[in-house]
């Protein structure tokens, strides 16, 4: 039985912490500010633990009720509302766990900060709104906690406001969010127009209602209702889970401080798409279409974007990039109509890519606030615990069996490949080879990182300098690097334990068990999974299969390639990249994404504003109508002001003559 | 025999002398006090002329009236014009204009 008074306490356990660190960060000081967090996130996820153990195994009804009406127009009701089902629960282990891991990391990693209590308070106040948007009942509470995600994300990217780069690395995010969100907003709109509500449940109910039904916006061309909705809802995806075209400001993104990059921009935040996608299979399942549309770019994010992950130098965009690539996956797996095995991969891949964050984010320390891996190295003797649970997290991120990241990721490159809807060859293709370029990129990461040769120097003198690249000389270290401290090794731990063996225990019932029950609708004919389950002969079976596997075998390449380039020949990357010239300056370039909207978009819409300025309110605007009507009456009275001669027999003239005319008008005219 | 006609004539062209004082004279604010009067007296001659030939006497108590104004405002005026002169030293019509545009 799950009541309302402790969902009640789930979300406003980490808003009351969030607010009391915030408000009140003078009178608590830091012990205050992260004790107060601390705790309320962790009764959010203790008590979301307690509500999926409920669901899963203690037989409780799904909870749907409204606690709260905000306003009601005519049939139209804005409430405040939890729908507790599966799905929304295990999201809610997945966002209250990883968010209390990132809490704990963060006293460690922000305990030199002077923002600490500032920092603590977003985090807490980004868990409440993540809370809200996966435990929302209506589309409305839904976009609240969308936008309230997308606000402490811009907070926290920009959070040292006074580095430029990360101000402006906020703004882009904002603002690129901003495009995928007015598609979101549209397509909710759309939703209300069609079927008249926002409750989910009564939009899915009437679901089926919308096949047949068109809208034309362009006269002369209808388009399919079903469509509409879902690609419009599939454009706020792309925004918020970084798909193409859309992805640019994630990379960005990491300009933030690496604990936010695991919360936010890893596990969390920029699943909000995938997890949107996945609670409206009810409406993407009537549109094909927009099922090929999620597909392709799923598919095409996952191997193109996981590309530029090879080429990069900075630790934290390497697992940037492979954020992407795996969103990219889970997108697929959506497009593919594998709900079940996106928000699998969702949740494996919220454990091993924080894991692989914070564990990121602790050889950063131990670096000191050095991010480039030419000058790391070798690090593997100075910090054994991060060393190991990072292993952890790059074996599952390349799926080798037996991590987690195996099962979640075999499943979604199978169910694209028995998908048949348009689009679907080429999405298997792209899903398959990104296995080779996933497992590049993340030896490549772990070699440079703590293999091979160390690349910088320790000088007792070198001074102690934090936040300040520019001024202290590059991979110069003031004393040897060390472990970090137990609160940072802690969740790296904790991490790793679900990164290893989640996936084992979750794969039965989560992708063949129907686990998510009504809370995830397939039609039978999109049903890839089903056709899955009849081969799937237990997990064990599964594990040792994997062998016979194009996926295991393109990754083991991978492996075996990275290696021998970067432990046992290193000249070679070199070679490689002079002999691909070309395709590595465009990979290495991002693809000029980044170029394009600036050049397109940004200086392109200077210029029309430009252009607006100049011509419209300066010449037309101001010119034509203000100016210009002054400029008119001033000329007209330049010749009028002539008349006045200010000499009194003019004007007597002037009566005599206007005497005459009007007698003559009376004289000649007559009285008619 | 002088009929009406001789008086009403003889009134406009007094009046048109007057009119023709305005116009012509661009020197002499005196002279143009004087046109005014000259106008004021064409009037009553009119007036006088119709009275009689009317055998209605309002017309010649309107002359009263206007001859009357017409001695004030020729004090008046020539009060104004003193003035004038005191402050501009001259007395050239085509020097006052100060309301010009």
């Amino acid at each position: 039985m799950i009541v309302t008074s402790t969902l009640l306490a789930i979300v406003l356990a980490p808003l009351i912490g969030a607010l009391l660190a915030g408000l009140l960060r003078k009178q608590i000081g830091r012990i205050g500010a992260h004790s107060v967090t601390i705790l309320g996130v962790g009764i959010a996820c203790g008590l979301s633990l307690w509500v999926f153990w409920q669901l899963v195994w203690g037989g409780a009804a799904i909870y749907n009720h409204n606690i709260y009406t905000w306003f009601q127009i005519g049939s139209i009701g804005a409430h405040i509302g939890f729908q507790i089902d599966r799905l929304s629960a295990l999201m809610m282990v997945v966002v209250s766990f990883v968010s209390l891991m990132v809490h704990i990391y963060t006293v460690g990693y922000m305990a030199e900060d002077d923002g600490y209590q500032r920092f603590f308070a977003y985090i807490a106040l980004f868990t409440f709104f993540m809370l809200m948007l996966v435990m929302s009942n209506n589309f409305l509470q839904l976009f609240f906690g969308w936008e309230g995600v997308g606000l402490v994300s811009y907070l926290l990217i920009g959070f040292w406001y006074g580095k430029p780069s990360a101000s402006r690395a906020g703004m882009k995010a904002f603002i690129v969010n901003r495009v995928g969100d007015l598609g979101f907003v549209l397509g909710i709109a759309a939703v209300l127009y069609f079927l008249g509500s926002l409750s989910y449940s009564q939009v899915f109910a009437h679901a089926p209602s919308l096949v047949g039904r068109g809208i034309e916006i362009i006269p002369g061309h209808t388009w399919s209702a079903a469509t509409l909705i879902c690609i419009l809802l599939f454009i706020g995806a792309m925004g918020k889970s970084a798909q193409v075209p859309l992805h640019v400001w994630l990379p960005d993104s990491m300009e933030g401080p690496t604990p936010i990059s695991a919360l936010i921009h890893a596990a969390t935040m920029v699943t909000a798409g995938v997890f949107m996608v996945a609670r409206m299979s009810p409406l993407f399942e009537l549109s094909t279409t927009a099922l090929s549309m999620v597909l392709v770019i799923g598919a095409t994010g996952a191997f193109f974007l996981g590309l530029i992950g090879i080429t990069q130098w900075d630790i934290k965009r390497v697992i940037a990039y492979s954020t992407l690539s795996q969103l990219g996956y889970m997108m697929a797996a959506l497009g593919a109509s594998a709900y079940a095995a996106g928000i699998f991969h969702l949740m494996t891949h919220a454990f091993f890519k924080a894991l692989l964050f914070l564990g990121a984010g602790s050889v950063i320390m131990a670096m000191h606030h050095e991010q480039d891996m030419r000058y790391m190295g070798g690090l593997r003797r100075y910090m054994p615990i991060t060393y190991f649970t990072m292993w952890v997290g790059a074996l599952a991120l390349c799926g080798i069996p037996p991590f987690s990241g195996f099962y979640s990721k075999d499943a979604i490159i199978d169910a694209v490949g028995m998908s048949h809807i348009w689009g679907s060859g080429y999405a298997y293709w792209c899903v398959l080879l990104g296995v080779f370029v996933t497992a590049t990129y993340t030896f490549r990461m772990m070699y440079l990182t703590f293999h091979g040769k160390e690349r910088f120097r320790v000088d007792q003198h070198a001074g102690h300098v934090h936040h300040d690249d520019a001024q202290h000389e590059r991979g110069v270290l003031a004393h040897t690097p060390h472990e970090s401290p137990w609160v940072v090794t802690l969740p790296l731990v904790l991490l790793a334990i679900p990164s290893l063996l989640v996936g084992m225990f979750a794969v039965q019932p989560l992708l063949y068990g129907n686990f998510f029950g009504s809370a995830i609708f397939v039609l039978p004919a999109h049903n890839v999974l089903g056709e899955m389950a009849t081969h799937f002969h237990g997990t064990l079976a599964l594990t040792l299969h994997a062998v016979f596997t194009a996926p295991f075998w393109i990754a083991i390449a991978g492996i075996v390639v990275t290696s021998y380039i970067y432990l046992i020949n290193p000249a070679l990357a070199d070679v490689i990249k002079r002999a691909l010239g070309p395709i590595y300056r465009v990979i290495d370039n991002k693809f000029y994404f980044d170029e394009f909207y600036d050049a397109v978009f940004a200086r392109g819409g200077v210029a029309l504003g430009r252009v607006l300025w100049k011509r419209a309110d300066d010449g037309a605007i101001d010119g034509v109508i203000v100016n210009g009507s002054a400029a008119l009456v001033n000329r007209v009275a330049t010749r009028a002001r002539a008349l006045q001669s200010g000499l009194l027999y003019h004007y007597a003239f002037a009566m005599i003559l206007g005497l005459i005319l009007l007698l003559a008008g009376f004289v000649f005219v007559g009285h008619a | 025999m002088i009929t009406l006609a001789h008086y009403i004539v003889l009134g406009a062209v007094l009046f048109c002398i007057a009119v023709a004082g305005i116009f012509i004279n661009r020197k002499n604010v005196i002279v143009l006090l004087m046109a005014i009067e000259l106008m004021l007296l064409a009037v009553n001659i009119n007036f006088i002329a119709f009275s009689r030939f009317l055998g209605d006497v309002s017309g010649q108590v309107f002359v009263f009236f206007i001859l009357t104004v017409a001695a004030a405002e020729a004090a008046i005026g020539l009060a104004i014009l003193t003035l004038l002169f005191r402050n501009r030293r001259t007395i050239n019509v085509a020097e006052f204009d100060d309301l010009r545009g």
